[in-house]
């Protein structure tokens, strides 16, 4: 996993002047291409993405469910016998109704119902689309605004590097998760209004903008220490010398050397970001009704969680199977773009 | 070391100051927001809106709502909620915070032990079977959602398996410790061990890389020259100096978690802790509530990163320089 990578010198520079230098992007490419652990975890992220991508056609040509609208009083089919989708307690008074459980049909309730009637399965499906889309948007938004912060702060210095600073400070000491609420509440409950800008409750950007800003100063911080230290090396100082604009010199110079923290950080945020996600949604502070994200479904599978544990069993695992290739992906991408581990991870 | 004292004290004040006027900011300042509509809770009509108004200076210039705001939440410590009316704020944040100190307190214990075993073990091992496998499980442990691994315990040890080998386990909730203690200990076990998973996870990869890394130091090599058994300069050198990242990571999480962090816990587990007491006025947006809890958290944070930093300073004098 994160063993150090043999024999990662191209054989080329064996051979005389003549040798054509490897590109340090590709180098680190044939080094992932090495690790299978890495590489299978990559094909396992594609397929769950994939099957969220088909979350329509699986819900209008497979199942053939509305995965958005209550079906209480729906049938299905389950061993060529129709049976009602909620089925009536035995136990007791006979009052109340439970889900029916998973049925392993793939055209009929294949992991069984939630407390509304609707298809586990198809909402698995459609709740990762929104818990992917949040995820890699918040982690986009988190990378481009680190990488704009930490270059401003490390290049300019001064004044400028100070507030910079001071204010990732303050958002660093502010935990995490209550800062995520915190905006969330104040959010969530009727959308926000701010003259042209309009925005609903029910809107996935709340909590995209709301996880994407809350993690900058996890990315930031190393950035701009990176842009510090990179400031002084000799060949931005050779670039200076020439007459170099800053525009030029932090996008030619520094710029392509900060790209790997980035790229080694983006799929640890993303991994990130999903857990963050899930747990809001957890809190009804994320992904708001009729919308589905994974963690929304472990929050309406926990009512039903002793009689019908399917319901939050199901989006649990794929967030974790997500996450978890997420993490050894990122794990590969690490040891691929920086070896020699100057990037420690702080989760 | 007195200079060093002063100059923490200074800039941990400034902190906090920082995190009052933000969450101040987020609550009473979000353009396009209007706090009183959201203080009064769901469903209020014009009067309350007017008293909310009235109450929190709604109209008056933003540096002296801040002041009525602080002084609410340490002065006169009057913080009155909207939703419940009448119900004082502080007391509520008071009376939690014993079930979040000990749910916090049980898991670190957990997590340290265990993953200054796991990581020394992959540390020591590495290379081999031992150690992949070791940092196979701290990967899962980091990638599962805690709330959701805690509904899976529940499920387990409260239905399907309630009836044989976890018959012991208390229904959800929290035991006093001054009632019974062992009644205590049982009714925080799980909860202790599902939130110590994921830190595990952490700390046994932190610990892991760096006691790698500590094997190639020259003191390390030293250590060894003098003819030390391979425990001795395990356990007195390279052991040693790897912990020192490791406390000042624990001091973060740990403050982190006591802030707020163990709210996924606690309202799994049923745990009226600090955490349980954000997420029910979250479901009813008792907004005077969160704020206190955000704010008495934030604070938390903030001082126990001050406290890790002493620590720190008092274990190595280079620190203190800086």
């Amino acid at each position: 996993m994160s063993g150090a990578i043999v024999g990662e010198v191209p054989a080329q520079t064996g051979g005389g002047p003549a040798a054509v230098a490897i590109g340090p992007w590709r180098l680190a490419a044939r080094r992932l291409a090495r690790n299978r652990v890495a590489l299978a975890m990559a094909l396992l992220l594609l397929l769950i993405v994939v099957a969220c991508l088909c979350a329509p056609l699986y819900a209008h040509h497979v199942a053939h469910t509305d995965p958005f609208q209550s079906n209480l009083d729906g049938t299905t089919i389950v061993n060529g016998k129709s049976v009602p989708v909620m089925v009536q307690s035995t136990q007791g008074l006979g009052l109340g109704v439970t889900p029916i459980g998973p049925t392993w049909d793939l055209h009929h309730y294949f992991l069984g119902a939630d407390e509304q009637g609707r298809d586990v399965a198809a909402r698995l499906l459609y709740g990762g689309r929104n818990s992917l889309l949040i995820g890699t948007s918040a982690a986009l938004i988190t990378s481009a605004l680190a990488l704009l912060v930490g270059l401003v702060a490390g290049f300019f210095g001064g004044i400028v590097d100070g507030v910079l600073s001071r204010l990732l400070d303050v958002v660093w000491a502010f935990p995490v998760y209550l800062l995520a609420i915190s905006l969330s509440t104040v959010l969530i409950a009727r959308g926000i209004s701010w003259g042209p800008f309009h925005l609903t409750s029910g809107s996935l950007l709340l909590p995209i903008a709301i996880i994407g800003l809350v993690y900058i100063p996890y990315v930031a911080r190393p950035i701009r220490g990176e842009v510090l230290s990179l400031r002084r090396r000799e060949f931005v100082e050779a670039a200076i010398g020439l007459g170099a604009s800053n525009w030029r010199l932090i996008w030619s110079d520094v710029l392509p050397n900060v790209l790997t923290t980035v790229i080694v950080f983006f799929p640890l945020m993303l991994a990130i970001d999903m857990l963050t996600e899930a747990a809001l949604s957890f809190l009804s502070i994320g992904v708001q009704p009729p919308q589905a994200s994974w963690g929304t479904i472990i929050l309406d599978g926990q009512d039903v969680l002793y009689t019908r544990p399917a319901v939050a069993l199901a989006p649990g695992i794929a967030i974790a199977l997500t996450v978890l290739a997420l993490n050894v992906l990122g794990d590969g991408v690490r040891d691929a773009l920086d070896p020699r581990a100057k990037l420690r991870r702080r989760d | 070391m007195a200079r060093f004292l002063a100059r923490r004290f200074v800039s941990m004040l400034f902190v906090l100051f920082s995190i009052s006027v933000l969450s101040f900011l987020i609550f009473f300042a979000t353009p396009g927001v209007d706090p009183a509509a959201r203080i009064a809770g769901k469903n209020a009509d014009q009067a309350t809106l007017q008293a909310v108004r009235h109450d929190f200076g709604l109209d008056r210039p933003l540096p002296v709502r801040y002041g009525l705001m602080m002084k609410k939440l340490f002065i006169s410590r009057d913080l009155t909620s909207y939703v419940n009316r009448g119900a004082k704020v502080i007391p509520q944040v008071t009376q939690a915070a014993p079930v979040t100190l000990s749910l916090v307190f049980g898991a670190a214990v957990i997590w340290v032990l265990a993953s200054i075993a796991m990581g020394m073990l992959a540390g020591v091992f590495r290379g081999r079977p031992i150690d992949t496998l070791v940092m196979i499980v701290g990967l899962v442990g980091i990638s599962m959602p805690v709330f959701w691994l805690g509904e899976v315990v529940n499920l387990i040890t409260q239905s399907r398996l309630h009836g044989s080998v976890f018959s012991w386990v208390p229904p959800l909730g929290y035991i006093p410790f001054s009632r019974s203690p062992f009644g205590w200990f049982k009714s925080l076990i799980l909860p202790w061990l599902t939130l110590s998973i994921l830190y595990i996870g952490i700390y046994a990869r932190v610990l892991r890389s760096a006691i790698v890394e500590a094997q190639e130091e020259d003191y390390v090599r030293t250590a060894r020259a003098k003819g030390l058994t391979e425990r001795r300069v395990l356990f007195r050198h390279a052991l040693r100096t790897s912990l020192i990242g490791f406390v000042s990571l624990f001091g973060l999480d740990f403050g982190a978690l006591v802030g707020g962090g163990a709210l996924l816990t606690e309202v799994v587990f049923g745990l009226h802790g600090v955490g349980k007491l954000t997420y029910d006025s979250l479901q009813n947006l008792d907004l005077p509530v969160i704020l206190a809890t955000v704010i008495y958290a934030a604070f938390f944070v903030v001082v126990a990163n001050a406290v890790v930093d002493l620590i720190y300073a008092w274990l190595d004098p280079r620190v203190r320089r800086v």
